[in-house]
């Protein structure tokens, strides 16, 4: 048959001169440009560990290194929807100070004392919580109505956001700091009650090792269903290998880190556990900031892959105005983002001030900058269209790294912003050259 | 049941005006199940606008529009869409960076019983069509952006006949193809006649719609000129109408003749 004949032909003389590494490249469909980002990480760390004298590589640097990112990974996977549909949203560090202070009003205040809860009931730290979502997602949604309804650029609705929240966030309180927060919403801040132990990090990480074979197993079946090219069964292997090996190193990391001494000694003291002669050795596992960045990183890579909403989302980014052609709304798209973007922007605040244990007006100060430069390091196109969570997330990590690697080294303030601008442009000048030889 | 002498379409005295500039005029045109009409005309003679209206891109000023003979209310392009009405853009409306199957979907995705995407099964689906269209076709995973523009009109025209249109709007559908490819295409537009699918073919270039459409309507300056049935006229008495507005004895004049 003519046709059978045509889809057998050789491919291009180029595929027999590929070395082992190209070919396991194309075997495994891995993108090469997520992996270069992991390796731009791997130099960054390796490098800093070596010049902050093995301060960098070690479990409490690494751990303390995933909390502080969590906050803004958080935001950053909403901000790569924002900009993928050429939109942009200076306004999440502000959305996230005026949330955070409601949610530590209704904690302290509201709850317990004006509707008389009283300190420590169970309905404090959800009631706020649910209380900062609906503020966050209402905040995004009137946003998202003025740009796609009204619009008005989303620069520029933002711009007055980031203004306008900022000064409702002072206006809450008159600036004054709220603390402390709730037992339990503080949990979400993470610290060594704020993480989930020795035991539940294995299991989470087991249940991940098993969604990962589990994932390509499926989408193995779904292709041979319809008779589509399938990858070499060692390339399925070793990519399964790979990210089980991830999973399970990170968990060791995690666990690796022990409580602090004293803390361990009261918890002993106070749960009446005899305390051995070489010390407690108390894991502090995952950390729950770090667990909820992972589920909403997991949950938005869903949604933008496995959705109509997602697949619209990228539409509109590629062309707005055929996707308007092909009959899609796109203004309650557009909305729809700015809401999402403004829940995420709460589920941030909880962390950041769970973490802080207080809501303050400067809290999330600069955030924006922070989450729209992790988004563009992790190759999200301002032009639109391109982007994905997992490489947001990876540049929100690089760009942490950065700062806590300066930390570590005893870098001045002043000259640690000077190296986070010199390489996010460095770092968008790569990205465009690579684009440009792929194509 | 439908009277075969009802049309398909039917717009009457259509206008639109951006800006003060009437970009159609009291334009009328209609058409038939399994009939070819070619809308003729210089650019900006106002028919890819006169389409638009019927595709739902754009609002009408005044006019109605009809189909099968029942008054049809469309302001955007999904109220098209559910009427059977598909359209070809010239500039080929197809979102650069994602694949084939994601743009023959758009805004119709097939999903699984949980309500996600169902790749697999849109692949399959968009393998079968463009197997039908464009044998050679086989860059499902890449974007758009990577394709030629034959392949990216084959995506295009793919998307139109994928839904079962009743109503085909391709708008100068062989502007960016090869001579091979635009032979594809007028072979195609042959199938679909016969499956009775009503398709009207626009463009500023006689010689793309002569040989394929059943009747000819020209127009100039957002005024319908005149309609033929291309067995009843020369080519170049059509360019006559398209260039000067001259109608010939084989034709029907409109509103848009010049007299004598």
């Amino acid at each position: 048959m003519a046709d059978q004949h045509a889809i057998s032909t050789p491919a291009h003389p180029s595929t027999f001169t590929q070395n082992p590494i190209q070919r396991f490249l194309i075997a495994t469909e891995v993108d090469t440009r997520l992996l270069g980002m992991i390796g731009a990480l791997a130099i960054i760390w390796i490098g800093f560990n070596i010049f902050s004298g093995g301060l960098f590589l070690t479990p409490r640097n690494l751990w303390n290194l995933s909390v502080q990112t969590a906050s803004v990974a958080v935001m950053v996977t909403g901000m790569v929807l924002v900009i993928v549909t050429r939109n942009i949203d200076l306004s999440v560090g502000s959305i996230l100070g005026v949330v955070g202070m409601v949610m530590g009003v209704m904690q302290t205040q509201i709850l317990p004392v004006q509707l008389g809860l009283g300190l420590g009931h169970p309905l404090i730290w959800s009631l706020s919580l649910l209380a900062g979502l609906v503020v966050g997602v209402g905040i995004g949604a009137l946003q998202g109505t003025i740009i796609a309804y009204l619009r008005v650029p989303a620069f520029i609705v933002t711009l007055g956001g980031y203004l306008v929240w900022r000064g409702a966030a002072w206006w809450v309180t008159m600036g004054r700091t709220v603390a402390p927060m709730d037992q339990t919403f503080q949990l979400i801040g993470g610290g060594p009650a704020g993480s989930i132990g020795f035991t539940w990090s294995w299991i989470v990480g087991a249940v991940a090792c098993a969604a990962i074979v589990a994932g390509l197993y499926f989408g193995r079946r779904q292709r041979r269903r319809f008779n589509f090219p399938q990858r070499p069964l060692w390339a399925e292997a070793s990519l399964a290998v790979l990210g089980c090996g991830a999973t399970i190193g990170a968990i060791w990391v995690a666990n690796a880190y022990p409580w602090p001494v004293r803390i361990a000694e009261n918890y002993a003291k106070a749960n009446g556990i005899a305390v051995p002669e070489s010390g407690l050795f108390i894991s502090h596992g995952i950390a729950v900031p770090v667990l909820i960045a992972v589920g909403v990183g997991v949950f938005m890579t869903f949604l933008t892959t496995r959705t109509r909403f997602g697949r619209y989302v990228y539409a509109m980014g590629g062309n707005p105005e055929a996707a308007e052609l092909a009959g899609i709304n796109t203004r309650w798209v557009t909305v729809k983002i700015f809401m999402l973007m403004g829940g995420l922007c709460a589920i941030a605040a909880a962390i950041s001030s769970a973490r802080l244990n207080a809501a303050t007006n400067a809290l999330g100060t600069l955030d924006e900058l922070y989450v729209i430069a992790a988004a563009v390091i992790g190759g999200t196109s301002l032009a639109g269209g391109v982007g994905t969570i997992a490489g947001a997330l990876l540049g929100a990590v690089v760009m942490q790294s950065l700062q806590s690697g300066m930390v570590l080294m005893g870098l001045d303030s002043p000259l640690q912003s000077i190296v986070v601008g010199i390489v996010l442009v460095f770092a968008v000048w790569l990205d465009t050259l690579y684009r440009r030889n792929k194509h | 049941m439908l009277d075969a002498s009802t049309p398909l379409v039917e717009m009457t005295d259509i206008s639109i005006a951006f800006g003060g500039i009437k970009a159609v005029d009291h334009a009328s045109i209609n058409l038939h199940r399994g009939e070819v009409v070619g809308l003729l005309g210089h650019n900006g003679a106002g028919k890819s606008t006169l389409i638009k209206i019927l595709s739902g891109a754009y609002k009408r000023d005044a006019g109605d529009i009809k189909i099968n003979g029942e008054p049809a209310s469309i302001s955007n392009p999904r109220d098209a869409k559910a009427y059977g009405i598909e359209t070809i853009y010239q500039q080929l409306a197809v979102a650069d960076n994602v694949d084939a199957a994601a743009n023959l979907f758009l805004g119709r995705e097939l999903v699984t019983p949980i309500g996600t995407l169902d790749d697999a099964a849109m692949e399959s689906r968009a393998r079968e069509v463009m197997g039908r269209l464009n044998p050679n076709f086989r860059r499902f995973k890449e974007p758009v952006k990577a394709l030629s523009g034959g392949q990216r009109q084959s995506v295009a025209i793919a998307r139109a006949i994928l839904f079962n249109a009743r109503i085909l709007v391709m708008d100068e559908p062989t502007a960016a193809l090869g001579p091979q490819e635009t032979a594809q295409v007028g072979e195609l537009i042959k199938q679909l006649k016969s499956e009775g699918i009503g398709i009207f073919l626009i463009s500023h270039d006689i010689h793309d719609v002569f040989d394929l459409a059943d009747r000819l309507v020209v127009m100039k300056n957002g005024q319908v000129v005149g309609e033929a049935r291309t067995s009843d006229v020369t080519k170049d008495e059509v360019l006559g109408m398209i260039i000067m507005g001259k109608v010939p004895p084989g034709a029907k004049p409109g509103p848009g003749a010049i007299s004598g």
